[in-house]
């Protein structure tokens, strides 16, 4: 495959790597040099939200509280992400190494990965190579066990303190923040959570240093990210790529010619359309995501678009909280209303007031996100919300 | 009901009686029975020590664990975006046809039930249906039609 403008990078999914070694080589070093190392690299959490993965595992490691774990979020759910699971398919030893390496750190004995329910049949082989991965530890004299716990099919429990109510027997609402999981987690002990992807490059970067990762991408975006990449496009499909692209370099790599918008970061990411995509670089500086790149051509209604991802959120929420709960059930009547010309077009911006409110109020990531998607496709796509 | 009582005494036997047991309990009824009965829910509630309520609270929480009747065989048809815009209307109105049920429904021999849910993170391979865990990609009308007839003949 060519990538005339793109830097395909082979971290994740390079199969060049013995875990045990790298285990044993981190083994030789201390917790500071770790951590440092994982500043140097400049990596940020994975999964969007985009928090310095050594601050977390430095400010658990802090916490004088003896009991405390290591949480791999294998929950992905986000529409058009799909990159975990093919990272838990080709090379589940270094998402455990990854597990390990944060567990020394932080001085946990006990780690879970909470596997989303659509992927139980992962299951089988997982369990497998855990197997493998424990006789190793075994052999290298490590005390820390790996448990897989499964999810019961709730887009809410990706939301980390959502994950351990569910982990603990409840149903996944998200707690209030603070206390942040570094100081009350799982069991209310400072837990480390990470996604599956972080874990991996927190373990590349073990192997290869900080400097390889470091040298990759932007000074906001460091090092390679995975990306799912589906919609109207040739190549869909999972991609190792160099942070710092605009999306009209990912649109002439990816699209089919006639991209007429591309979502970056999911239903609850941001909608860029053609005029702006010279300018919108994909990664912290521009738009961030967890990995999920959709791309829409001119066949498509971006009003259907917008209904289909308020159809996710109204269902997906939990229903905790009155903005989110409420207001995603309001924001598709209201576009509803508009389109069926029952409404004038200016309540278009009524309904925007009340993603905003959404925005500032809802407990949660998922129903202050809800305001991305909404606000980036009304305000670009006005015609096809109104005939 | 005694099996269910059984079953329930069993998995908790497995999975220990604290209230973190309760979703791998939920689980293992669903695994067994395709639905979370009444009963059941009653029977967990007693080996657990926790009220019926706490249990029907989470177990109505998650789209897995199902509280209504379902057939032998859970089709899940995602209807998110990406496999909405490769034709998963195709594939419900398919299966639709062939099962002759709606979505939500079960079959009248119980032995499948049609679902709709959300992303099964199969979106470049879509449409993308669940069967049970099994997930299917890349979905035709045709090759519905032939998983589907391989499903009725076990
Ligand atoms: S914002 Fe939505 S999902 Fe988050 S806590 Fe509130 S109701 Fe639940
Ligand atoms: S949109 Fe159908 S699997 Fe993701």
């Amino acid at each position: 495959m060519s990538y005339s403008n793109l830097k395909r990078v082979d971290l994740i999914f390079d199969k060049e790597c013995n875990p045990k070694e790298i285990i044993k080589n981190t083994w030789a070093k201390s917790n500071d040099q770790i951590i440092n190392e994982l500043l140097e690299s400049g990596l940020k959490g994975r999964g969007g939200a985009g928090f310095p993965t050594a601050l977390k595992w430095k400010y658990t490691a802090e916490q004088p509280e003896p009991d405390k774990y290591i949480i791999c979020n294998a929950d992905e759910g986000e529409p058009g992400t799909f990159k975990d699971r093919e990272i838990l398919f080709k090379v589940p030893q270094k998402v455990f190494g990854g597990m390990v390496v944060g567990a020394k750190v932080i001085g946990a004995k006990e780690g879970f990965i909470y596997l989303r329910g659509e992927y139980r049949f992962l299951l089988p082989e997982l369990e497998a190579q855990l197997e493998i991965f424990h006789a190793s530890l075994k052999d290298l004299k490590i005390d820390f066990r790996i448990k897989i716990i499964m999810g019961s099919g709730a887009y809410i429990c990706g939301e980390e303190s959502a994950l351990f109510e569910s982990m603990e027997g409840h149903r996944g609402e998200p707690r209030n923040k603070p206390p942040y999981p570094t100081i009350s987690g799982f069991r209310s002990k400072p837990t480390v959570i990470n996604n599956v992807e972080t874990l991996v490059y927190a373990f590349m970067i073990c192997m290869h240093g900080a400097r390889k990762f470091k040298d990759l991408g932007t000074a906001d975006s460091r090092g390679s990210k995975v990306f799912s990449i589906s919609g109207d496009t040739p190549k869909a499909g999972i991609y190792e790529l160099e942070l710092g692209m605009t999306v009209e370099q990912f649109v002439e790599e990816f699209g089919d010619g006639d991209t007429k918008a591309v979502q970056v970061g999911g239903a609850s990411g941001f909608c860029v359309p053609r005029k702006k995509f010279k300018e919108t670089i994909i990664g912290f500086e521009g738009v961030p995501t967890g990995g999920s790149m959709m791309l829409f051509n001119s066949s498509r209604s971006m009003f259907n678009v917008l209904h289909n991802y308020l159809e996710f959120f109204e269902e997906e929420s939990c229903g905790q909280c009155t903005p989110c709960r409420v207001g995603c059930q309001q924001l598709i009547l209201g576009i509803e209303a508009v389109k069926k010309g029952e409404r004038h077009a200016n309540y278009l911006e009524h309904l925007q007031k009340l993603a905003q409110t959404m925005k500032i109020t809802a407990k949660c990531g998922l129903g202050q996100s809800v305001a991305n998607s909404f606000f980036s496709i009304v305000e670009n796509f006005k015609e096809e919300m109104i005939y | 009901m005694p099996e269910i009582k059984e079953l329930v005494k069993n998995l908790a036997g497995k999975h220990g009686r604290t209230r973190e047991s309760l979703i791998p309990i939920l689980q293992g009824v669903i695994h067994e029975e395709r639905y979370i009965s009444d009963e059941a829910m009653t029977e967990i509630a007693r080996e657990l020590d926790i009220s019926a309520a706490q249990v029907y609270g989470t177990a109505t929480f998650y789209s897995f664990l199902d509280t209504q009747p379902r057939g032998k065989y859970v089709i899940r048809v995602c209807r998110t975006i990406s496999c909405a815009m490769k034709g998963k209307n195709l594939i419900t109105h398919e299966i639709e046809d062939m099962l002759k049920i709606k979505i939500g429904e079960t079959t009248q021999n119980k032995k499948f039930s049609l679902l709709e849910t959300n992303c099964l993170g199969w979106c470049h391979k879509g449409p993308a249906m669940l069967i049970n865990d099994e997930a299917f990609t890349d979905l035709t009308a045709e090759k519905v039609r032939e998983i589907i007839n391989q499903y009725m003949k076990k």
